[in-house]
Order: structure tokens, then sequence, then C-alpha cells
């Protein structure tokens, strides 16, 4: 198991040292920054073996967070507590940096001793962390507040504590999608997948049991042969709407043995925001967005760019904030843009052009061209030529996910739901989403469910191939 | 007002200061204190002369004080003891507080504390915490017990605890189960033999149930202890699976790699022809595939595994090379894994997507992936014939760049590929030589020039070209020399005329100028070779070539299904076992994938345990040739008589590989004057500087050099051996590093024309230098003791190892043990003497003369009682009769006469041990089934207490 945890600067200096087995020394914090902190070339593995002892390490910004060990831990899940203690800090004291872990240290250490007992990670949810790891040195607490404190950090349920109540129940929920799309030179689509993110943010009372339902082909296919007075039937059943999901994966408050037999995803959510479930597909994708780029080099010394975007959804529709980031060589001196819709700047410290547009219909055209100053230079490296990326939200998902949503409320707290929603105690609201998801959301009364769809495309081979470029 | 102040205190006399303040009467300041000194430790001050100030603040009711001043004494109470036994009551009080956080934090922290006098008082109070009502502090007290283990083992066992900990997985608290798994595990591994998880399918029940209600980190200290359970069949197996499937939907990567691994594991028990044996299949791909989805890190933890998966289960995978496709924005250990990926996945059906991804590729900005993308064009052109033709053309659009490490890498493949497709792409030979100016790389010019020498005869100035590369010959790697060496004697042979005087100037640099014992020898026998018989040197050196085989590096079976067993752990990163980077016992324990199984008939022998590994310790398949290489250095002897390395003499590459091993061994036998010339150790006579040369293209750059022809003489040593060496197991380790100050002892034991001898490796892992090796065997069975004093030449550096062979004789004096074969031995150098005790194979004592008479015989076999007949079975042997017989007479046991009986074989066998002990035995052979044999042995002997020993050997013999 994990023998110790380092937090470092960008210099090497150890801000946080915790050591959990005594296996490991003081040398180890040492070998790290010798031999990975210091080392001159780029990183080339997120582990290292230095003397037999292990070093896992993960970056945020300029801090180093390093677990180490003797032993033959299981490595995925070294990885995976180093991303949640930072999702645990970030959830205490935003943003991981020096300043703040220097702050927090006592904090850090404090939360260290509770999330890792002999290098096993232990229950590490913000939510029951929060309960008794505070600020604020011990408040008195009562039998049944410390007995209610423990029994929801070991519990089923660990992810969310008792008695949260919400004059207001609301439940939002954002369906990120990003596109990956690999295109030849010719502009043929090589291969695409949507991955996608569904993101909720849960304000509701008492212990909701939740119920999320999508158009998802095998969902459909059952509930096809299962009960005909199932309400998506008719809407849904058709085969035409529904997705073919290729996998999926959940927030651990999903139940798991439900969804792999009844397709069912059932959960009682944690407060605030987490992501529910991450998705996906590789068939049928939608293209919101076509990019065609042309490059001309003129001389050495200049570029010329053309990049034409085509909105590929029907006229009715509108995305919104488009932006579209292209790529320069590291050597460009100045760099002149026309476009004719929207803004377009050229940013230099990240080197690229980025063309904003509020808004556009489908079935649009819109292009932006570029002229690119280059400086002579010698340098024998190549420039690696990134991938031209678009960000914008459209009012459809590129998978064709849709999403009806049902929240139950059963038992536990009846009082927090009776007082302020009219729907009561075991109350359904079901959202079922039809293509025209924008007005479904605006008509609801109260707003209890918000949505959008994020979408992300990236076009790997935004230059054409076979240009040179030094 | 921040904390980050304290990290900034460098004042002169802080440490008073800071005294003065932990002294304080008001809280504040106390606090302020403490916090200064936590932030000094973490920087790394020593800040352990505060320490009585220090545990003085420990009597407070302010939680975070008390945390911070817990986090100290861990720190310094090992260094103090004395003053850590002052913290003492206060921990026993904190753990009969009301507040069950308190009592978990006293109890977590004691177990942290190493030592002595506080683990006595830790007992109590852990007894008592185990048994809590609370879940929180039992789930602590759960970890305590695997703490409390790693400092007194003894102690936790007399006291009982490992049976609280125990029914622990009973508990109604699935996180409790969950930490009592974990504690159970650890502990576990540090006894292999005990049978402290005693997983049954009513405790497995027990966890499925936990598993689904338990955190995520839970559920995988769960998973992993689930992967080491021996379902009892094939029902059982699916039944968990399908349990177990569930997991693979999880948002934690490391919850679905552990389910991957108990799906990998149990699958290997089900049958191919079953329904959910596809059905699974079907399941794995996707969430593999998900994983990539993961932050970059997970990314590579998944890809190392992947590539294990796709070696053992390609047909998972194989509709998924899309998804290993490099994207723009991955870090580059992440491309550098997909890359290997897309190559075992390169099949007919995708190749020209791949193509033309590597192509891309190949023009990247990292030169570490470019190359490696190069590479990977000449494996697909090796492994998907139809491709080859477009491969080569890649290559030389590539060439036509004139990046220099390119041009290098693809001049290298281009070589793998002539030995795949001779003959066939000669065409691309001019543009080849257009480059050689540019070729600064050992590995590429030593391409050049053997596609130089094998192909001298179309090569018009095959001549000049060679004698370019002659003029800096001193100056050239060992690599380059011995490849222009072979290629000019190729030239030689097939341009006489013109190529004297090049020849014999090379083998005088070869043989007067060169201190490199490798490129001497070589130069002799192609001298001795050309001067005595023109026409059998060209039969040797131009002789045909065998054909470079598919898959290069794959990883050996054995490791492989081992590495399987180790899914999302840090060995399947590594891609090597547990033991060559965890020290002492952890991780020794060697696992296995369970046998399939239509129908379990209970283990194969009585002699091994039912948890063993059948499959995996047998080598079934062809080694690879780094492992085959090593092995026959370290042995130095002729291969072996049994299966494997006969098998690869039909693999090119390793008949060239023997050579260096071969070769020895026949000088050895003919003049001992010669060997001791090569350096007396074999690993310079061999092919020491091949194995330098990096594993995925190893087996060609081993081949080439050597070029053709020499297969005929590794033919001969085969046959010697044959004769005369029986089988030698593979070294394990006697003396661990651990217990003998760093130094490290493996070895086995051989006989070899009628001389027994102990082949050792030490290792030196201390940081001095080790001297004076002296070795010196107790008193046993049969008398073995060293024939001659352990020879260590030069003092051993740190970090070196040397191989010994030490002859044994069997004149020593005689004592005898328990078990009959042991054997202890004493080893002594500078620093001290060490002691170690290891089992010999009885049949390194079967005599040369052992075959009877068959009057004899019978005669004998009558005149034994019956009482002394000892009935063994040997299962599920491949070999018939006849190859029963020659393979037992390579070690010795000789067959008197065989007859058929009611369609069964019978052997009838005899054997003499050094100390003249006759064993006869009398083996049936009964087929079980169309591919394997039962045998039944018989033996019978005046000394009945030999058998089992006797059967051991058989079993190992026939086994291996």
């Amino acid at each position: 198991m994990i023998g110790g945890l380092f937090i470092y600067n960008h210099k090497g200096e150890v801000l946080i040292s915790r050591v959990y087995r005594d296996d490991i020394g003081r040398n180890a914090v040492d070998a790290f920054r010798v031999n990975v902190i210091h080392a001159r070339q780029q990183v080339r593995s997120p582990v290292t073996n230095i003397a037999r002892t292990s070093f896992f390490h993960v970056k945020r910004s300029n801090i180093w967070l390093a677990a180490v060990t003797k032993q033959n831990v299981n490595a995925a899940m070294v990885f995976e507590f180093l991303y949640k203690m930072c999702d645990v800090m970030t959830a205490y004291f935003g943003k991981i940096s020096e300043e703040n872990i220097k702050n927090n240290f006592v904090l850090i250490y404090e939360l260290l001793d509770e999330i890792l007992d002999f290098g096993y990670p232990q229950n590490s949810e913000t939510g029951a962390l929060k309960t008794f790891i505070t600020q604020q040195g011990i408040k008195s607490q009562t039998k049944e507040e410390q007995s209610q404190i423990t029994s929801q950090v070991t519990g089923q349920i660990g992810w969310r504590r008792e008695g949260i109540k919400y004059r207001r129940n609301e439940l939002f929920l954002d369906v990120l999608e990003s596109v990956n799309l690999l295109m030849s030179p010719q502009g043929q689509v090589l291969s695409a997948h949507v991955s996608g993110r569904v993101v909720m943010k849960s304000y509701l009372s008492g212990m909701p049991e939740c119920k999320f339902g999508m158009n998802d082909k095998i969902v459909i296919e059952k509930q096809g042969k299962g009960t005909a007075d199932e309400t998506g039937k008719s809407e849904l059943g058709s085969g035409k709407q529904s997705i073919a999901i290729d996998d999926c994966t959940f927030h651990q408050c999903v139940r798991l043995s439900k969804f792999d037999s009844e397709r069912s995803i059932s959960f009682i959510p944690p407060d605030g925001e987490f992501e529910l479930m991450r998705y996906r597909t590789t068939k049928d994708i939608i293209l919101p967005f076509r990019v065609i780029p042309l490059v001309r080099e003129v001389g050495r010394t200049k570029l010329e760019v053309k990049v034409v975007i085509k909105s590929n959804f029907k006229p009715s529709l509108l995305a919104q904030k488009i932006e579209v980031r292209i790529p320069t060589p590291l050597n460009t001196s100045g760099v002149q843009v026309i476009c004719m819709k929207g803004k377009a700047k050229y940013k230099a410290s990240e080197n690229a052009i980025v063309w904003k547009i509020k808004r556009m219909a489908g079935m649009k055209e819109s292009q932006i061209s570029a002229e690119i100053e280059l400086l002579p230079t010698n340098d024998k490296k190549k420039w690696a030529r990134p991938p031209i990326s678009m960000n914008f939200e459209v009012p459809f998902a590129p998978s064709g996910l849709k999403v009806q949503s049902r929240v139950d409320v059963r038992g536990t707290h009846p009082m927090p739901w009776r007082e302020e929603d009219e729907k009561g105690t075991g109350a359904a609201d079901t959202v079922s989403s039809p293509s025209g998801w924008s007005e479904s959301c605006t008509e609801k009364p109260g707003g209890d469910i918000g949505r959008c769809h994020l979408g992300r495309q990236d076009d790997r081979r935004g230059w054409p191939g076979g240009h040179e470029h030094t | 007002m921040t904390d980050s102040k304290y990290f900034t205190t460098t004042k002169k006399g802080e440490i008073f200061e800071l005294k003065a303040e932990l002294n304080s009467d008001k809280k504040e300041k106390k606090k302020e204190a403490v916090k200064k000194v936590i932030a000094s430790m973490t920087v790394g001050k020593d800040v352990s002369a505060l320490f009585p100030d220090v545990v003085n603040c420990m009597q407070t009711d302010n939680l975070e004080l008390k945390k911070l001043v817990y986090l100290y004494l861990m720190n310094y109470a090992k260094s103090q003891p004395d003053m850590a036994i002052m913290a003492v009551n206060t921990f026993v009080k904190d753990c009969e507080d009301p507040n069950p956080l308190i009592r978990a934090l006293a109890v977590r922290t004691m177990g942290c504390i190493r030592v002595d006098k506080i683990t006595e008082y830790l007992c109590e109070p852990l007894r008592k915490c185990l048994k809590d009502e609370d879940p929180y502090v039992r789930k602590t007290a759960a970890v305590c017990v695997a703490k409390l283990h790693d400092i007194n083992a003894q102690l936790v066992e007399d006291q009982g605890f490992l049976d609280t900990l125990k029914d622990l997985i009973s508990d109604s608290n699935p996180m409790v189960v969950a930490n009592a798994v974990a504690a159970l595990s650890e502990i576990a591994e540090s006894h292999p033999s005990s049978n402290l998880l005693d997983l049954n399918p009513q405790s497995i029940n027990k966890l499925l149930t936990a598993l689904n209600e338990c955190t995520e980190w839970g559920q995988i200290f769960i998973l992993d202890c689930l992967a080491n359970y021996m379902p009892k069949d094939d029902r059982e197996a699916q039944s968990i699976c399908e349990r177990v499937t569930p997991r693979l939907s999880h948002a934690n990567s490391a919850v679905v790699l552990s389910a991957v691994k108990v799906l990998m594991k149990f699958m290997e028990m089900l049958s191919k022809d079953l329904d959910y044996y596809g059905t699974l299949l079907k399941k794995l791909a996707p969430p593999l595939v998900t994983l990539l989805s993961a932050e970059p890190e997970l990314q590579y933890v998944a890809l190392r595994n992947i590539n294990l998966i796709v070696q053992k289960r390609p047909e998972i995978l194989k509709h998924e090379m899309k998804v290993f496709f490099v994207k723009y924005n991955d870090p580059i250990y992440v491309k550098l894994e997909k890359l290997d990926i897309m190559i075992r996945l390169a099949s007919q059906a995708n190749i020209a997507q791949v193509l033309a991804e590597l192509k891309e590729y190949a023009t990247e900005v990292d030169v570490d992936f470019v190359r490696k993308a190069v590479r990977a064009i000449g494996r697909c052109a090796i492994k998907v014939e139809q491709s080859a033709e477009r491969c080569v053309s890649t290559l030389l659009d590539l060439i036509q760049t004139k990046v220099n490490y390119v041009v290098q890498e693809a001049i290298v493949v281009i070589k793998d590929i002539f030995r795949k497709y001779p003959n066939k792409y000669e065409s691309v030979i001019a543009t080849l030589c257009e480059n050689l100016d540019s070729l600064d790389e050992p590995e590429a010019r030593a391409a050049m020039i053997w596609i130089v020498g094998e192909y001298a005869e179309r090569i018009d100035n095959a001549d000049e070209l060679l004698e370019s590369f002659l003029e800096g010959f001193h100056d050239e790697s060992t690599q380059v020399q011995l490849q222009l060496l072979t290629a000019i004697v190729k030239l030689f042979l097939k341009k006489p005329t013109e190529t004297q005087e090049l020849v014999q100037q090379v083998l005088s640099l070869a043989t007067q100028d060169s201190d490199n014992p490798d490129l001497r020898d070589r130069g002799y026998i192609y001298w001795r070779l050309l001067s005595t018989d023109p026409v059998a040197a060209k039969e040797v050196v131009l002789a045909e070539k065998p054909l470079i085989s598919e898959e290069t590096d794959l990883i050996e079976p054995t490791l492989l299904d081992e590495l399987i067993c180790y899914i999302g752990t840090l060995a399947s990163v590594y891609h090597k076992p547990p033991s060559a980077f965890v020290e002492g016992s952890r991780g020794v324990l060697h696992k296995g994938l369970p046998p399939r199984t239509g129908s379990i008939e209970g283990p194969e022998s009585p002699d091994t345990a039912p948890s063993g590994e059948p499959a995996a310790d047998q080598p079934s398949v062809i080694p690879t040739q780094g492992d085959l290489l090593g092995d026959l250095l370290n042995l130095d002897l002729g291969p072996p008589v049994t299966g494997p390395p006969m098998a690869t003499s039909t693999v090119p590459m390793g008949a060239v590989d023997l050579l260096g091993g071969g070769l020895d061994s026949l000088m050895g036998d003919e003049s001992e004057g010669l060997r001791s010339d090569v350096g007396g150790s074999p690993a310079i006579g061999g092919s020491g500087s091949f194995t330098a040369a990096p594993s995925s293209t190893a087996p060609t750059n081993v081949g080439a050099p050597l070029g053709s022809g020499l297969g005929d003489l590794f033919d001969l040593t085969a046959g010697v051996g044959t004769l005369s060496g029986s089988y030698v197991a593979p070294k394990t380790v006697w003396l661990p590093a651990m217990k003998a100050k760093g130094l490290e002892i493996s070895g086995t034991f051989s006989r070899q024309v009628g001389s027994i001898s102990m082949d050792l490796v030490l290792t030196n892992k201390a940081l001095q230098v080790m001297s004076d090796f002296a070795i010196q065997f107790n008193r046993n069975s049969f008398g073995l003791a060293p024939a001659a004093p352990l020879q260590v030449h030069a003092p051993l550096a740190p970090n070196q190892s040397v191989e010994i062979s030490l002859p044994l004789n069997t004149v020593g004096s005689v004592m005898k043990m328990d078990p009959l074969n042991n054997l202890q031995v004493a080893v002594k150098n500078n620093i001290d003497v060490f002691y170690f005790s290891t089992l010999y194979p009885l049949h390194i004592l079967f005599v040369e003369d052992g075959k009877m008479e068959r009057q004899m015989f019978l005669a004998t076999w009558k005149d034994i009682p019956n009482e002394n007949e000892t009935q063994f079975q040997i299962k599920d042997c491949s070999l018939n009769a006849d190859a029963v017989s020659s393979k037992l007479q390579g070690s010795n046991i000789f067959t008197i006469a065989k007859r058929n009986v009611e369609g069964q074989d019978m052997l009838y066998q005899s054997l003499k041990l050094t100390n003249g002990i006759w064993v006869l035995a009398e083996l049936r052979i009964q087929p079980s089934n169309p591919s394997f044999m039962d045998l039944e042995l018989s033996l019978k002997c005046r000394a009945p207490e030999v058998s089992q020993y006797i059967y051991q050997a058989y079993e190992t013999i026939l086994k291996n």
C-alpha cells in the first residue's frame, strides 16, 4: 500500500510530507526531487522506480503530488487516490497552489490522516469529510451528532449526510459532450467518437431517491418488451431516436448491480455538483460543425490561413458561445485577421488565434482569414502542428442523447418536501425531452431543471498533412 | 492571518523560542507553536529536541491540536522511545473516550508508533476497539491489526487478533468488512503458507455482498482479494464473474481494473464453448476502451495492462484498433504505449489504417516516438505479409526525408525485413547505400554492413563499401566490428579473387590487434575454417538462414500468466513479477492462473498443493530469446535434453544464440587452455555484447552478426548434450540479499558427464565491495561436498554478479537429513558468514553406469521384498513411451526392457545412486486422453526411504 505522500512546489521544496509506512524514509523525499522534479528531460512516465522504491506522481498547475511505495500496490488505485485527494483539497480551499497549500497545511495533514490509514484509502467523499473535519477545531458535538457522523462516514451512503434541507428543491443537469474527430488530410473522417459527461447539481432535501433515464437503445428495447404502459414507449420506442451507447461509467452513488440487471440508473445523489455518469458512443454521431482549413505558405516568412466553419444542424436551432482556436507556429511575429462574423484575436501567449462568435444558426457558414508573419529561424525543431479545436453550446447532443429524469423522494424525510413543493412526498418530476429541448425547459414551473449541451470538437488534423513548417 | 508564515521562520535560537512558546499558558500560543514545529518537521528540520514539550501539549480537548501532537509523535517516537512512554497514558485514556472519533484517532495513532513499549500497551485498547459498538472505531481497529503485525507479528498471533479480524469479515458494516479484508490480505502475504484468508464459498458470498455496498476503495480491496480465490469448479467461477461484472461500469478506474483482473483470471476456468464465455469476452472490451478517456496517468496504467490483456486474449480488443490512435495532446508516455498496442492488434484487416497512422507518427516531433513508429512499420511488414511491400515503400519514403535518426531506424528495420523475406526487396539496396555516410549509430551501421555482406554478390562495389568501414575498425563498437568481420568473410566466400587482401586484413585486425575475446574467437574460427576447408566454410557461413519469426517481443507465457494475476498493480505496469522490485518476503509468492477445467478431478498429483500453479510452472512454450540466452549463459553447458530448448533449434535466432554457450562447452571439453584464455567466465565467452541490444530487436541483432551455417555446430552440441547433460532446473534464489547483508545467492544443481556441480550466481546488492568468498557444506545424506574451493577471482563490486560453477563430489561425511535431500550451506565473505539450506534434486546423484543386466534386474526385483515397493502417479505427461525413455536416459535412468501389455506400455528401468543404492522401476504408461498420458510408477529399492525423492526426480524430469 501507499507508504508515504509528498507534496512539492515547482522548485522541489517539500510542502507536505506524510509517511505511513516504516519502509519509507526521509531519503525518499529527496530521491524524487533529484530524479524526477530536477531531471532535465521531460517526464517519460508517471511511475518511476528509484532504488526499488516506486513513485507515482501527478501535477496540478506547478504543484507535484507524489505517492511512494515499496510494495506491489494497486497502481490504478494510487492514481485514483491522488486525483481524489486533489478534489478534496479543491473542495476545501479552492485552487491547488503553493500559497493555498502552505496556508492550509494543518488541514491537509488532518485530511491525510483521515483519508489514508496505513496507506489504505478510506472514505474520501467531501460531503462526509466536511461534517467532522472543519477548520474550527472541535465543536461540542452531542452523542447523537457523533454517532451520526461515524455512521455516515462508514455507512452505505457515505457521500451524503442526513438532514439536508432546502427551501427550494432544485436539480440541474448538464450534458457535456466532447466530439473527438480524426480526419485524413483529404477531409475524410477516419474515426469519431463522443465522450459525454452528465453533470448534476442537486439541491434536494432529505435522502431523495432519483432515477435517471436516457434514450439508450438497450433500455428502450427492454421497455418495448416489458410493460406496455410505460410512458417512454410511445415517445421514444420508435428506435429511431434511440442511441447506442458503447459504454458508460457511473458515480459511486449509482447502484451498479441494478444497472447491470435492469439498465435503470437509480441513486441517492450527493449534495451539490457531481458527475453522475460518463458515456461513450461511436455510432451515428451528428457533427454539429465542419471545419475546413486552408493553409498556404508564402515564402519562408509568411503563412496564409483560411478557416471556414459550417454549421450542420437544423436552421431553427442556434449554437452559442462558439470559440475556434487556430494554433500558430512558435516563431509567429505578427498576425492580421479578417473575419466576417464574431471577433478574432491573436493571443501570442497561447500561440493561437482565438475566434469567438456569439451565436450561429444551423446550416450557415462563416469564415476567417489570417496572414501570419513568421520570424526566420534556424531552429531545426519542427512545429508539432496542433489541431484546430472549437468549443460551443448547442441545444442538442451530438451523440443524440436525450434525458428523462425522474426524482422520487421516498420516506426518509417527509417534511422538507411537504413544505416547499406542491408535488409532495413521492412526487415524480418527469421531463422527457423531444428535440425542442430548450422550450420544454423554460415551460417547466419552478425552473427546477436547467440544462444545456456543451460541445467540443477537436479536429486533430486541422492542418492538412504534408505541410512543412520550419 | 495565514498559516504559510510558519514556513518562513529561519531565525537563530528558534528551538529555544519554540520551547518557551510550547510551555506557554495560553492555549492559542501553544497551538501556534505546535504548528511551527510541524512546519519545520515538514521541510526536514530536526525538531526532535522539543519532544517532551510537544508531548506535554497532548492533554487537550482541542482536537486539532491533539492531531498535530500525534503527527509529531508518529515522526519522532522511534528516535525517543523512552520519552514516548509519556504519551501512553493519554492514548489509553483516549481509547476510552465517549467520542468515537477520539477513540479511533487514538488507536489509529498508537498503531503508527513503532516503539515496543507502546506496542505492549496497545493490545488491550485494540482488543476493545475491535469489538467497539461504533463501526468507525472498528474499521480503524481492523487496519491497526495490520500495523501491529508489521511491528510484531508474533504478538498479533499470540493475542488472537487474527481470529477477531477474521470475524470482522462478517461484520454488518461494509467498510469494516473492506478494511478487515485489506488487513488480512496484507498479513496473509507475509505468511504465504498460512491459511489465513480462508476463502470458501460462504465467505466469498459475504464478500460479494459487501462489494455492492462499500466505498470505491473498499470495492478495490475486496476485488483484489477475490482474485486470489480459486473457485472449485467452472460453475462457481461463472457465478462469481456474473456478480463482479457490474463493477465494470464504476467511475473509479481502479475498481474497473480490479474487476477485469478477477474476470480475466476466472475466465481461464470457463469452457470456451460456453455461451457465457463469449458474453464475458464482449463485456470486457467497452470498459477497457473507456479507461482511455481517463486522466493521462491512469491511461498509462490502463495501457500497460491492456498490453498484457491483448497478448493473453487478443480476441477481446481485435476490433478496437482505432481507439489506440494517438491523439495530439497525449503525453509521450501514453503515445508510446498506444503505439505498442497498435502493433499487437495489427492484422490484415486493418493494416492499411495502421500504416497510414504510423507514417504520420514518423513525422512527429518527439525523437523516441518517431523511432518507435519507424520500427513499428518494420514490425508490421514482418507480421502481415501482404503489407510488406507497402511497408517497404513507406520506409523508403521516410529515408528520402533524410532526417538522420529516421534514416538509421529505417535501415535497421529493413534489415529485419530482409531476414523475413530474403531476396525480395533487393532493389532498395541502392537507396540504402546512398545513406551510408550519414549512419553514426552502431546499430544502424551494423545493420547496413550486414545487408552489404548478405547481398555482396549483387552490390558491385561491396568491397569498397566494406573497406571504407575497415579504416576506423578499432573505433567501432563491438557490434559493428563483429558484423564487419562476418560480412567480409561472406564477401570473400562469394568473390574470393578480388577480396583476399581484405579478408586477411580483417582477420588480422580481429585476431591480433583486438582485446575483445568475442571478436578474437570469431576471427580464429573463420580463419581456421577458411584455411582448413573452404568448402565447409562456405557451407557454414553462407548456409541458408532460417526466417525470423513474427512476434518478437511477446512476454514469455509463464510470466504473462503471472502478470495477468497482477492486473492493476505495479507489477503490471513494470511488466515484471513483484519479486523483481519488492524487497523481502512480500510478493515472492508466485501467482498463476487457474487451470482450465471442464471437469476438475482434484489436484494433479498428491504433491502439488491445490493452490499451486500447475499450468504456470511448466514452460510449455518456447521461451523468448533473451531468456534462453540468459539460461544458456548461466548454465554453461550444452542444451538440456528436454523439450523447450530443443524446440528452439528450429527457431532461427535460437540457433545462433546457442553458439555462445555451446561453443564454450565444446572448447572446454577439448582444451582446457583455450577456455581459460577466453577468460574463464562464460559470460564473456558468450554473447554478452548482444544482450545489450534493445529487447524489441534483440533477436534479429543477435541473429545477424554470426551470419549463418553455424547452426550445424549447434546440432553437434545438442548431440553432445543428449548424451551427457541431465535436466537442470532453473536457478532459484537460495539466499535473499535481505538475509545476507546484501549478498544474494541463487543457484541450481546440474550433472554433466559424471560430474556434479552447483551453479551459483552471487550478486552483490550491498554498497561495498565483497571479497574473500568461501563455501562449506554441512554433513548430508549423500556426502555431497565441494570438490574445489569457491573461486571468485575478483572482488565483487556493488551491483555486480558473478556466475560460478562449483564442482561437487560425494566423498564428504554422511549424516541422514530430513528431508533426505536437504543441504545446509555456509558461505563466507569479508563481511560475515551466512547460512542457508536448499533441496537438491536427486537425479544429480544418478550415476552413468546405472544400467543393470536384464537377468540381474529380474533377480533383484524378485529379491527385494514387496513391502519395499512404493507406487506413485504422474499425471498428464505429454510424452509417449519412447520419448519418456530417452528423456529419462538423459538423466541416467536406464530402460532395460519395454513391453506392451494390453495396449499399455511398460518400461522397466534401473538407476544407481552415487552411494551405490540401486533403484528399480516399473513404469506403466496409459493414455488418459488423446494427448496426455498417465504414468504409474512402481519403485523397488532396498532403502525405501529414497523412493519418494526418486519419484520427485522422475516427475521433474518428465514435466520439464
